[in-house]
């Protein structure tokens, strides 16, 4: 190995993104609980900790930057640092729908019973699962399951028209819960675009991997 | 690149130095109005099939060329052509600057004057100097010594000297290196220019070099058991992002070896 140090530096890079990924799903998971729990101390906590979330981020578009300018990489590792630049800024987006959830979740506070559609907390779940998995192909360098997660998007998207539906039945039939309602359609939107992010990081790991962009098409029915 | 219009082609080219084998079966085609770029670690044949392309190696008494090389089909190698017209049509630049200890316009003015040119030579000097982007540079003093100027400066008015005897490729045998990051950028960006006339071969250890200036690239490489084959041929910008084969990915990515 002629380039230890920058292989190092990439090594690095890597492990603090999907620590990145980890501080995001965290936030997710704690949006969800403090919507499900009605704990409006958490919901403030996943809306101040966002910041941090996007300190590392911008720290780690530095870093990239900082070896893009340094070590002029070329093939593989360019596409490696171009890919990490585009999943940092997912991964920060993605933040940023939990800290809408949060801050959903203040908005509507603790004293009104409305009841959270189960279709929210299911795809929440599913677009946890497509976060973990896309970094875990980023990490594996696995096409296949990055693949696989692209498809599980259109399973959020089905449940988040099938519960768009039913919030519209619902507030037809109790208008007296239309405000929560429409916030539940922002929580229902924000989970939607995580599983959209989740998607394009997919996509950066198949670009990573392959030099190119799409869906990942295999040796045998490409070329 | 299925629309490369080739300007040279080499065929199972095979070059030794005696017995020893330095260039291995390349079949590469250089497209016209291009630059191509030849990379590769030391000793892997660049420069030596770079050679190939003027018939330079003829100057090598130990050197002895196998196959083919097409300049528009042809044969460069045949028994009909005369190595010294064929290097008037595909001329070279070298590594270091060599100008004659003459003035700059004496420099320009002596291939077409050996040449036997019978025009308007002082037009050919001029329109020369500016092709190589150093008219404005020299245009007060074309009697002065091209020695006095800068190694830049000194490598353009090769360039243009070149261009003086109206070639249709030019060879390019790293010719920045032994030129500063400003002087470099000036020789590149004049590269960029010609290459609307002319088609450039360019070898380089400089990979960024290779990157930014050339339209194609073919990575060369050197094994025990062989020397001087062609790993990948393809678009720069595919080579240098996507490359398909794993030993120049290892190379352009500096993990060799």
């Amino acid at each position: 190995m002629v380039r230890a140090d920058f292989d190092r530096s990439l090594e690095d890079l890597q492990a603090e993104l999907v620590g990145l990924g980890e501080m995001v799903e965290k936030a997710i998971i704690k949006s969800m609980d403090a919507l499900q729990r009605r704990d409006l101390a958490m919901a403030y906590e996943v809306v101040a900790e966002d910041d941090l979330i996007d300190a590392k981020r911008f720290e780690l578009e530095e870093k990239c930057i900082d070896l893009i300018a340094t070590q002029q990489p070329l093939a593989i590792d360019l596409r490696t640092l171009l890919a990490v630049l585009h999943i940092a800024v997912e991964l920060e987006r993605m933040g940023d729908y939990a800290e809408g959830i949060g801050k959903i979740c203040m908005i509507i506070g603790d004293d009104v019973p409305v009841e959270i559609p189960e279709q929210l907390s299911r795809m929440a779940t599913l677009g946890l699962t497509m976060l973990r998995r896309s970094l875990q192909s980023l990490v594996e360098r696995d096409t296949v399951l990055a693949d696989d997660v692209w498809d599980s998007d259109d399973e959020v998207d089905a449940l988040y028209d099938n519960v768009c539906h039913q919030i519209f039945l619902d507030m037809g039939q109790h208008p007296d819960t239309i405000e929560a309602a429409t916030h539940f359609l922002w929580v229902a939107h924000d989970l939607e675009r995580i599983a959209d992010r989740a998607t394009n990081i997919a996509e950066r790991v198949i670009f990573l991997v392959t030099g190119r962009f799409g869906r990942y098409v295999g040796p045998a029915a490409g070329d | 690149m299925q629309n490369l219009d080739p300007i040279l082609q080499t065929r199972g080219l095979n070059v030794y130095y005696d017995t020893k084998k330095v260039v291995t079966d390349v079949n590469l085609d250089v497209a016209r109005n291009r630059i191509t770029a030849i990379i590769g670690p030391s000793g892997c044949g660049k420069s030596t099939l770079l050679r190939c392309f003027n018939r330079m190696n003829d100057l090598i008494p130990s050197a002895r060329v196998e196959g083919q090389v097409l300049f528009d089909g042809l044969d460069l190698y045949g028994p009909d052509v005369d190595p010294t017209e064929i290097r008037y049509l595909i001329g070279m630049v070298f590594q270091r600057p060599n100008p004659f200890p003459k003035s700059i316009y004496d420099n320009v003015a002596f291939g077409p004057r050996i040449n036997g040119f019978k025009g308007d030579i002082e037009e050919v000097v001029v329109r020369s100097l500016h092709r190589a982007a150093l008219w404005d540079e020299v245009k007060d003093r074309l009697k002065s010594s091209a020695l006095s100027l800068s190694g830049g400066q000194q490598q353009r008015l090769c360039i243009a000297r070149a261009l003086a005897v109206e070639p249709r490729v030019i060879l390019m045998d790293e010719p920045c290196s032994a030129l500063d990051p400003i002087a470099t950028l000036a020789i590149e960006e004049l590269m960029r220019e010609l290459s609307e006339h002319y088609s450039i071969i360019i070898v380089t250890h400089n990979m960024q070099q290779a990157a930014r200036v050339s339209h194609y690239t073919a990575f060369l490489m050197v094994e025990e058991s062989r020397v001087g084959f062609m790993v990948e041929f393809g678009e720069s910008r595919q080579i240098f992002t996507n490359p398909e084969d794993e030993r120049t990915e290892a190379y352009i990515t500096g993990r060799f070896g």
